[in-house]
Protein backbone atom coordinates (compact mmCIF):
# COMPACT_ATOMS: atom_id res chain seq x y z
CA UNK A 1 0.00 0.00 0.00
CA UNK A 2 1.69 3.02 -1.02
CA UNK A 3 0.61 6.77 0.70
CA UNK A 4 1.77 9.91 -0.81
CA UNK A 5 2.16 13.46 0.75
CA UNK A 6 2.64 16.37 -1.34
CA UNK A 7 4.38 18.89 0.58
CA UNK A 8 5.56 21.27 -2.42
CA UNK A 9 5.24 24.71 -1.94
CA UNK A 10 4.49 24.47 1.35
CA UNK A 11 6.83 26.21 4.07
CA UNK A 12 8.05 25.43 7.47
CA UNK A 13 6.66 23.80 9.33
CA UNK A 14 3.97 22.99 6.79
CA UNK A 15 5.91 19.82 5.23
CA UNK A 16 6.68 18.23 8.78
CA UNK A 17 2.82 18.59 9.91
CA UNK A 18 1.42 16.95 7.10
CA UNK A 19 4.07 14.29 7.15
CA UNK A 20 3.43 13.24 10.95
CA UNK A 21 -0.59 13.68 10.41
CA UNK A 22 0.13 11.01 7.92
CA UNK A 23 2.10 8.91 10.17
CA UNK A 24 -0.51 8.76 12.64
CA UNK A 25 -3.12 7.57 10.18
CA UNK A 26 -0.54 4.82 8.28
CA UNK A 27 1.25 3.61 11.23
CA UNK A 28 3.31 1.25 9.38
CA UNK A 29 4.50 0.45 5.83
CA UNK A 30 5.43 2.64 3.08
CA UNK A 31 5.03 6.37 2.61
CA UNK A 32 6.47 8.54 -0.40
CA UNK A 33 6.76 12.56 0.48
CA UNK A 34 7.23 15.41 -2.46
CA UNK A 35 8.46 18.02 -1.63
CA UNK A 36 10.86 21.12 -3.37
CA UNK A 37 13.42 23.09 -0.94
CA UNK A 38 16.03 21.46 0.83
CA UNK A 39 15.40 22.30 3.79
CA UNK A 40 12.07 20.53 3.55
CA UNK A 41 13.57 17.51 2.62
CA UNK A 42 15.78 17.77 6.09
CA UNK A 43 13.24 18.95 8.22
CA UNK A 44 11.16 15.70 7.24
CA UNK A 45 13.86 13.35 7.38
CA UNK A 46 14.43 14.41 11.16
CA UNK A 47 11.29 14.61 12.24
CA UNK A 48 10.75 11.22 10.28
CA UNK A 49 13.52 9.27 11.78
CA UNK A 50 12.71 10.98 15.33
CA UNK A 51 9.05 9.04 15.69
CA UNK A 52 10.71 6.02 14.20
CA UNK A 53 10.57 5.82 10.18
CA UNK A 54 13.52 4.96 8.16
CA UNK A 55 14.14 6.78 5.78
CA UNK A 56 14.56 4.34 2.60
CA UNK A 57 15.91 6.61 -0.27
CA UNK A 58 15.58 10.12 -1.45
CA UNK A 59 15.46 10.66 -5.38
CA UNK A 60 15.57 14.18 -7.26
CA UNK A 61 12.38 14.66 -8.90
CA UNK A 62 10.69 17.42 -10.62
CA UNK A 63 12.72 20.47 -9.03
CA UNK A 64 12.42 18.75 -5.68
CA UNK A 65 12.58 15.07 -4.32
CA UNK A 66 10.54 12.50 -3.99
CA UNK A 67 11.35 10.69 -0.32
CA UNK A 68 10.32 7.14 0.68
CA UNK A 69 9.88 6.60 4.15
CA UNK A 70 9.45 3.12 6.07
CA UNK A 71 8.22 1.43 9.35
CA UNK A 72 7.83 -2.18 9.61
CA UNK A 73 5.55 -3.49 11.73
CA UNK B 1 23.52 14.93 -0.35
CA UNK B 2 23.98 15.16 3.28
CA UNK B 3 24.70 18.62 4.79
CA UNK B 4 27.15 18.74 7.54
CA UNK B 5 25.58 22.42 8.85
CA UNK B 6 22.39 21.21 9.59
CA UNK B 7 23.71 18.06 11.64
CA UNK B 8 23.29 18.32 15.32
CA UNK B 9 26.92 19.64 15.57
CA UNK B 10 26.45 21.77 12.44
CA UNK B 11 24.07 23.94 14.18
CA UNK B 12 25.91 24.22 17.33
CA UNK B 13 29.18 25.57 15.84
CA UNK B 14 26.93 27.67 13.84
CA UNK B 15 25.37 29.35 16.93
CA UNK B 16 28.60 29.34 18.81
CA UNK B 17 30.12 31.29 15.60
CA UNK B 18 26.89 33.73 15.75
CA UNK B 19 27.80 34.41 19.56
CA UNK B 20 31.23 34.77 19.12
CA UNK B 21 31.17 37.45 16.42
CA UNK B 22 28.21 39.15 17.41
CA UNK B 23 29.75 40.08 21.02
CA UNK B 24 33.11 40.66 18.81
CA UNK B 25 30.85 43.09 16.36
CA UNK B 26 29.87 44.82 19.87
CA UNK B 27 33.82 45.39 20.80
CA UNK B 28 34.56 46.54 17.21
CA UNK B 29 32.25 49.14 17.54
CA UNK B 30 28.50 48.34 17.45
CA UNK B 31 26.08 49.40 19.94
CA UNK B 32 26.22 47.36 23.11
CA UNK B 33 23.92 44.27 23.04
CA UNK B 34 23.49 44.86 19.57
CA UNK B 35 26.43 43.28 17.43
CA UNK B 36 23.73 41.55 15.73
CA UNK B 37 20.04 42.26 15.94
CA UNK B 38 17.98 42.01 12.86
CA UNK B 39 14.64 44.49 13.74
CA UNK B 40 17.58 47.26 15.11
CA UNK B 41 19.93 47.12 11.60
CA UNK B 42 16.21 46.88 9.62
CA UNK B 43 15.48 50.01 11.20
CA UNK B 44 18.71 51.58 10.74
CA UNK B 45 18.68 50.95 7.22
CA UNK B 46 14.96 52.42 7.04
CA UNK B 47 16.62 55.43 8.71
CA UNK B 48 19.60 55.37 6.25
CA UNK B 49 17.17 55.97 3.24
CA UNK B 50 15.08 58.43 5.04
CA UNK B 51 12.35 56.52 5.37
CA UNK B 52 11.87 57.71 9.12
CA UNK B 53 13.80 60.39 10.49
CA UNK B 54 14.41 59.22 13.62
CA UNK B 55 18.25 61.19 14.13
CA UNK B 56 19.43 58.65 16.40
CA UNK B 57 18.74 55.56 14.44
CA UNK B 58 19.83 56.24 10.58
CA UNK B 59 23.17 53.69 9.44
CA UNK B 60 23.51 51.40 6.27
CA UNK B 61 24.24 48.43 8.62
CA UNK B 62 26.38 46.15 6.27
CA UNK B 63 25.41 42.94 7.87
CA UNK B 64 21.96 43.07 7.05
CA UNK B 65 23.21 43.21 3.32
CA UNK B 66 25.66 40.29 4.32
CA UNK B 67 23.26 37.93 5.03
CA UNK B 68 21.47 38.44 2.50
CA UNK B 69 24.38 38.01 -0.07
CA UNK B 70 26.36 35.36 2.12
CA UNK B 71 22.78 33.46 2.24
CA UNK B 72 22.55 33.88 -1.84
CA UNK B 73 26.50 32.76 -2.06
CA UNK B 74 25.18 29.74 -0.19
CA UNK B 75 22.37 28.76 -2.36
CA UNK B 76 24.03 29.14 -5.33
CA UNK B 77 27.11 27.04 -4.66
CA UNK B 78 25.23 24.16 -3.31
CA UNK B 79 22.34 24.01 -5.81
CA UNK B 80 19.99 25.85 -3.61
CA UNK B 81 18.55 28.47 -5.22
CA UNK B 82 14.83 27.92 -5.56
CA UNK B 83 13.12 31.18 -6.85
CA UNK B 84 9.59 31.35 -5.53
CA UNK B 85 6.83 33.23 -4.56
CA UNK B 86 2.92 33.42 -4.56
CA UNK B 87 2.26 32.48 -0.85
CA UNK B 88 -0.42 34.86 0.62
CA UNK B 89 2.17 38.33 -0.47
CA UNK B 90 0.00 40.77 1.26
CA UNK B 91 -0.33 38.94 4.47
CA UNK B 92 3.31 38.21 5.10
CA UNK B 93 3.56 41.99 4.66
CA UNK B 94 1.19 42.76 7.19
CA UNK B 95 2.83 40.15 9.74
CA UNK B 96 6.61 41.47 8.74
CA UNK B 97 5.36 45.00 9.87
CA UNK B 98 3.56 44.12 12.88
CA UNK B 99 6.58 41.58 13.94
CA UNK B 100 8.79 44.80 13.58
CA UNK B 101 6.53 47.00 15.37
CA UNK B 102 6.20 44.34 18.51
CA UNK B 103 10.55 44.03 18.61
CA UNK B 104 10.90 47.67 18.16
CA UNK B 105 8.13 48.08 21.75
CA UNK B 106 10.89 46.17 23.49
CA UNK B 107 14.00 47.08 21.65
CA UNK B 108 15.14 44.45 19.57
CA UNK B 109 14.38 40.78 17.70
CA UNK B 110 14.92 37.31 19.45
CA UNK B 111 18.48 37.83 17.87
CA UNK B 112 19.39 40.27 20.41
CA UNK B 113 16.54 39.66 22.87
CA UNK B 114 19.61 36.48 23.10
CA UNK B 115 22.11 38.42 23.04
CA UNK B 116 20.50 41.06 25.80
CA UNK B 117 20.79 38.29 28.20
CA UNK B 118 24.04 37.48 27.29
CA UNK B 119 25.35 40.57 28.33
CA UNK B 120 23.72 40.72 31.62
CA UNK B 121 20.30 43.12 30.53
CA UNK B 122 18.10 40.83 32.43
CA UNK B 123 15.32 42.83 30.94
CA UNK B 124 15.78 40.46 28.08
CA UNK B 125 13.85 37.94 29.97
CA UNK B 126 10.80 39.07 30.00
CA UNK B 127 11.28 39.53 26.26
CA UNK B 128 12.19 36.09 25.35
CA UNK B 129 9.19 34.91 27.86
CA UNK B 130 6.92 36.96 25.68
CA UNK B 131 8.88 35.77 22.75
CA UNK B 132 8.26 31.44 23.78
CA UNK B 133 4.27 32.96 24.75
CA UNK B 134 4.13 34.37 21.34
CA UNK B 135 5.50 31.44 19.44
CA UNK B 136 3.30 29.16 21.47
CA UNK B 137 0.52 31.14 20.64
CA UNK B 138 1.37 30.60 16.93
CA UNK B 139 1.85 27.30 17.29
CA UNK B 140 -1.76 26.54 18.19
CA UNK B 141 -2.93 28.42 15.34
CA UNK B 142 -0.70 26.12 13.33
CA UNK B 143 -2.25 22.63 15.03
CA UNK B 144 -5.83 23.98 13.71
CA UNK B 145 -4.89 24.13 10.48
CA UNK B 146 -3.73 27.93 9.54
CA UNK B 147 -1.66 28.20 6.64
CA UNK B 148 -0.69 30.27 4.11
CA UNK B 149 -1.11 28.28 0.69
CA UNK B 150 1.69 26.83 -1.32
CA UNK B 151 4.53 29.24 -3.19
CA UNK B 152 5.25 28.64 -6.70
CA UNK B 153 8.07 28.37 -8.56
CA UNK B 154 8.94 31.29 -10.59
CA UNK B 155 11.48 33.25 -12.99
CA UNK B 156 15.16 32.86 -11.30
CA UNK B 157 15.34 36.75 -11.79
CA UNK B 158 12.42 37.21 -9.13
CA UNK B 159 14.45 35.46 -6.83
CA UNK B 160 17.44 37.95 -7.60
CA UNK B 161 15.43 40.53 -6.24
CA UNK B 162 16.19 40.78 -3.05
CA UNK B 163 19.87 40.19 -2.76
CA UNK B 164 19.99 42.86 -5.87
CA UNK B 165 18.19 45.35 -3.69
CA UNK B 166 20.48 44.52 -1.07
CA UNK B 167 23.74 45.01 -3.53
CA UNK B 168 22.20 48.45 -4.50
CA UNK B 169 22.28 49.44 -0.74
CA UNK B 170 25.94 48.62 -0.57
CA UNK B 171 26.23 50.58 -3.51
CA UNK B 172 24.74 53.16 -2.08
CA UNK B 173 26.86 53.12 0.78
CA UNK B 174 30.35 53.28 -1.48
CA UNK B 175 28.80 56.11 -2.95
CA UNK B 176 27.91 58.02 0.06
CA UNK B 177 30.15 57.16 2.65
CA UNK B 178 30.26 58.59 6.09
CA UNK B 179 31.19 61.96 6.40
CA UNK B 180 32.46 62.00 10.51
CA UNK B 181 30.57 64.49 12.48
CA UNK B 182 27.44 65.05 9.29
CA UNK B 183 24.03 63.66 9.39
CA UNK B 184 24.12 63.60 5.53
CA UNK B 185 26.40 62.22 3.34
CA UNK B 186 24.77 62.50 -0.68
CA UNK B 187 21.60 60.91 0.08
CA UNK B 188 21.86 58.85 2.88
CA UNK B 189 21.53 59.88 6.42
CA UNK B 190 23.99 58.90 9.02
CA UNK B 191 23.20 59.36 13.17
CA UNK B 192 25.94 61.40 14.77
CA UNK B 193 24.66 60.37 18.01
CA UNK B 194 23.02 57.35 19.86
CA UNK B 195 22.71 53.61 18.38
CA UNK B 196 23.17 54.69 14.36
CA UNK B 197 26.35 56.28 14.86
CA UNK B 198 27.72 53.53 16.61
CA UNK B 199 29.02 50.54 14.45
CA UNK B 200 31.95 48.40 13.62
CA UNK B 201 34.32 49.50 10.58
CA UNK B 202 32.22 49.04 7.04
CA UNK B 203 34.61 45.76 5.63
CA UNK B 204 34.14 44.14 9.23
CA UNK B 205 30.84 44.08 9.49
CA UNK B 206 30.09 43.16 5.80
CA UNK B 207 32.48 40.18 5.74
CA UNK B 208 30.84 38.99 9.34
CA UNK B 209 27.31 39.39 8.14
CA UNK B 210 28.51 37.26 5.09
CA UNK B 211 29.89 34.33 6.45
CA UNK B 212 27.31 34.20 8.83
CA UNK B 213 24.11 34.67 5.67
CA UNK B 214 26.20 31.43 4.46
CA UNK B 215 26.68 29.56 7.54
CA UNK B 216 22.80 30.64 8.10
CA UNK B 217 21.45 29.48 5.20
CA UNK B 218 22.98 26.14 5.20
CA UNK B 219 22.22 25.72 8.78
CA UNK B 220 18.25 26.56 8.56
CA UNK B 221 19.42 28.51 11.68
CA UNK B 222 16.01 30.24 12.97
CA UNK B 223 15.55 31.70 16.36
CA UNK B 224 12.18 31.12 15.63
CA UNK B 225 12.24 27.62 14.48
CA UNK B 226 13.53 26.81 17.55
CA UNK B 227 11.24 27.26 19.91
CA UNK B 228 8.45 26.96 17.66
CA UNK B 229 9.91 22.87 16.91
CA UNK B 230 10.41 22.47 20.68
CA UNK B 231 6.40 23.23 21.36
CA UNK B 232 5.59 21.92 18.00
CA UNK B 233 7.28 18.65 17.67
CA UNK B 234 9.26 18.59 20.80
CA UNK B 235 12.47 18.79 18.45
CA UNK B 236 15.30 19.93 20.00
CA UNK B 237 17.77 20.70 16.47
CA UNK B 238 16.86 24.17 15.98
CA UNK B 239 17.11 24.56 20.07
CA UNK B 240 20.54 23.97 20.81
CA UNK B 241 22.25 26.40 17.76
CA UNK B 242 20.24 29.35 19.58
CA UNK B 243 21.77 28.07 23.13
CA UNK B 244 25.10 27.96 21.90
CA UNK B 245 24.86 31.57 20.51
CA UNK B 246 23.99 32.69 23.81
CA UNK B 247 26.29 30.59 25.91
CA UNK B 248 29.56 31.72 23.51
CA UNK B 249 28.41 35.28 23.43
CA UNK B 250 27.95 35.41 27.44
CA UNK B 251 31.68 33.88 26.95
CA UNK B 252 33.00 35.97 25.04
CA UNK B 253 31.46 38.61 26.90
CA UNK B 254 32.98 37.75 29.68
CA UNK B 255 36.55 37.76 28.33
CA UNK B 256 36.04 41.63 26.96
CA UNK B 257 34.73 43.29 29.88
CA UNK B 258 30.97 43.29 28.01
CA UNK B 259 28.99 41.60 30.28
CA UNK B 260 27.31 43.81 33.20
CA UNK B 261 23.95 42.29 35.05
CA UNK B 262 21.29 44.07 35.88
CA UNK B 263 18.04 45.70 34.95
CA UNK B 264 18.98 49.39 35.52
CA UNK B 265 20.22 51.03 32.73
CA UNK B 266 20.85 48.24 30.50
CA UNK B 267 21.96 49.95 26.65
CA UNK B 268 19.30 50.46 24.50
CA UNK B 269 16.44 48.92 26.70
CA UNK B 270 13.45 49.53 28.92
CA UNK B 271 12.62 47.68 32.14
CA UNK B 272 8.79 47.98 31.05
CA UNK B 273 8.25 44.33 31.70
CA UNK B 274 4.85 43.85 30.61
CA UNK B 275 5.36 45.85 27.40
CA UNK B 276 8.96 43.95 27.42
CA UNK B 277 6.68 40.92 27.13
CA UNK B 278 3.60 41.99 25.14
CA UNK B 279 6.43 43.09 22.24
CA UNK B 280 7.83 40.37 22.12
CA UNK B 281 5.40 37.83 22.45
CA UNK B 282 3.54 39.65 19.16
CA UNK B 283 6.67 39.67 17.45
CA UNK B 284 6.77 35.94 18.13
CA UNK B 285 3.45 35.55 16.86
CA UNK B 286 4.28 37.12 13.70
CA UNK B 287 6.92 35.44 12.93
CA UNK B 288 5.56 32.57 13.72
CA UNK B 289 2.70 32.48 11.42
CA UNK B 290 5.06 33.68 8.34
CA UNK B 291 7.50 30.82 9.25
CA UNK B 292 10.64 32.56 10.84
CA UNK B 293 12.48 35.15 12.86
CA UNK B 294 13.63 38.24 11.15
CA UNK B 295 17.17 36.82 9.83
CA UNK B 296 15.76 33.33 8.88
CA UNK B 297 13.50 35.83 6.49
CA UNK B 298 16.33 37.25 5.48
CA UNK B 299 18.26 34.07 4.36
CA UNK B 300 15.26 32.60 2.87
CA UNK B 301 15.59 35.69 0.76
CA UNK B 302 18.78 35.24 -0.44
CA UNK B 303 17.77 31.66 -1.66
CA UNK B 304 15.22 33.16 -3.49
CA UNK B 305 12.14 33.13 -1.23
CA UNK B 306 10.04 36.00 -2.51
CA UNK B 307 7.73 35.94 0.13
CA UNK B 308 10.29 36.08 2.98
CA UNK B 309 11.59 39.19 1.02
CA UNK B 310 8.15 40.39 1.11
CA UNK B 311 8.01 39.83 4.55
CA UNK B 312 10.96 42.30 5.02
CA UNK B 313 9.65 44.76 3.03
CA UNK B 314 7.15 44.72 5.33
CA UNK B 315 10.02 45.42 8.49
CA UNK B 316 11.33 47.73 7.10
CA UNK B 317 7.52 49.19 6.49
CA UNK B 318 7.16 48.35 10.10
CA UNK B 319 10.13 50.32 11.22
CA UNK B 320 8.83 53.85 9.32
CA UNK B 321 5.87 52.99 11.13
CA UNK B 322 7.21 52.74 13.95
CA UNK B 323 9.69 55.91 14.36
CA UNK B 324 7.35 58.28 12.06
CA UNK B 325 4.21 57.28 14.46
CA UNK B 326 6.32 57.10 18.07
CA UNK B 327 5.53 53.51 18.19
CA UNK B 328 9.19 52.51 19.43
CA UNK B 329 10.26 52.59 22.82
CA UNK B 330 12.76 54.42 24.14
CA UNK B 331 15.08 53.85 27.45
CA UNK B 332 11.82 55.56 29.10
CA UNK B 333 9.75 52.74 28.32
CA UNK B 334 7.05 52.12 25.73
CA UNK B 335 5.01 54.74 24.45
CA UNK B 336 1.36 54.68 24.32
CA UNK B 337 0.87 54.76 20.71
CA UNK B 338 2.86 51.73 21.14
CA UNK B 339 1.20 50.46 23.66
CA UNK B 340 -2.14 50.98 21.42
CA UNK B 341 -0.26 49.13 18.50
CA UNK B 342 0.56 46.52 20.20
CA UNK B 343 -3.10 45.39 20.96
CA UNK B 344 -4.04 46.05 17.21
CA UNK B 345 -1.52 43.93 15.83
CA UNK B 346 -2.56 41.09 18.62
CA UNK B 347 -5.89 41.39 17.20
CA UNK B 348 -4.52 41.46 13.23
CA UNK B 349 -2.84 38.29 14.23
CA UNK B 350 -5.42 36.46 15.85
CA UNK B 351 -7.57 37.70 13.05
CA UNK B 352 -4.83 36.22 10.27
CA UNK B 353 -3.98 33.38 12.33
CA UNK B 354 -7.83 32.76 12.70
CA UNK B 355 -9.24 33.40 9.53
CA UNK B 356 -6.79 31.65 7.22
CA UNK B 357 -7.25 27.79 7.47
CA UNK B 358 -7.20 26.98 3.38
CA UNK B 359 -7.31 23.11 3.53
CA UNK B 360 -3.98 21.93 1.94
CA UNK B 361 -4.72 18.89 0.12
CA UNK B 362 -1.66 17.08 -0.20
CA UNK B 363 -2.54 13.89 1.46
CA UNK B 364 -3.81 11.19 -1.07
CA UNK B 365 -3.72 7.50 -1.32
Amino acid sequence: MNKTVDARGLSCPQPVIITLDKIKKVEKGEIVILVDTDTARENVCRATEAQGWAVAEIQPDDDGYRITIRKEG
Amino acid sequence: MKNVFASKWGIIAVGVIIGIFASLLQFWGNPANMGICVACFLRDITGAIGMHRAPVVQYMRPEIIGFVLGSFAAAYAFKEFRPRSGSAPVVRFVLGALAMIGALVFLGCPWRALLRLSGGDWNAIPGLLGLAAGIWAGTGFLKKGYNLGATRKTYSAAGWIAPLIMAGFLVLMLLNPKISGEPQSGILFYSIEGPGSLHAPLLISLVIGLAIGFLAQKSRFCTMGALRDLILFKQGHLFTGIVSLAVAAFATNLLLHQFNPGFIEQPVAHTMHLWNFLGMALAGIAFTLAGGCPGRQLFLSGEGDGDAAIFVAGMFAGAAFAHNFGLASSGEGATPAGMIAVAVGFVACLLIGLTMREKIGGVSG
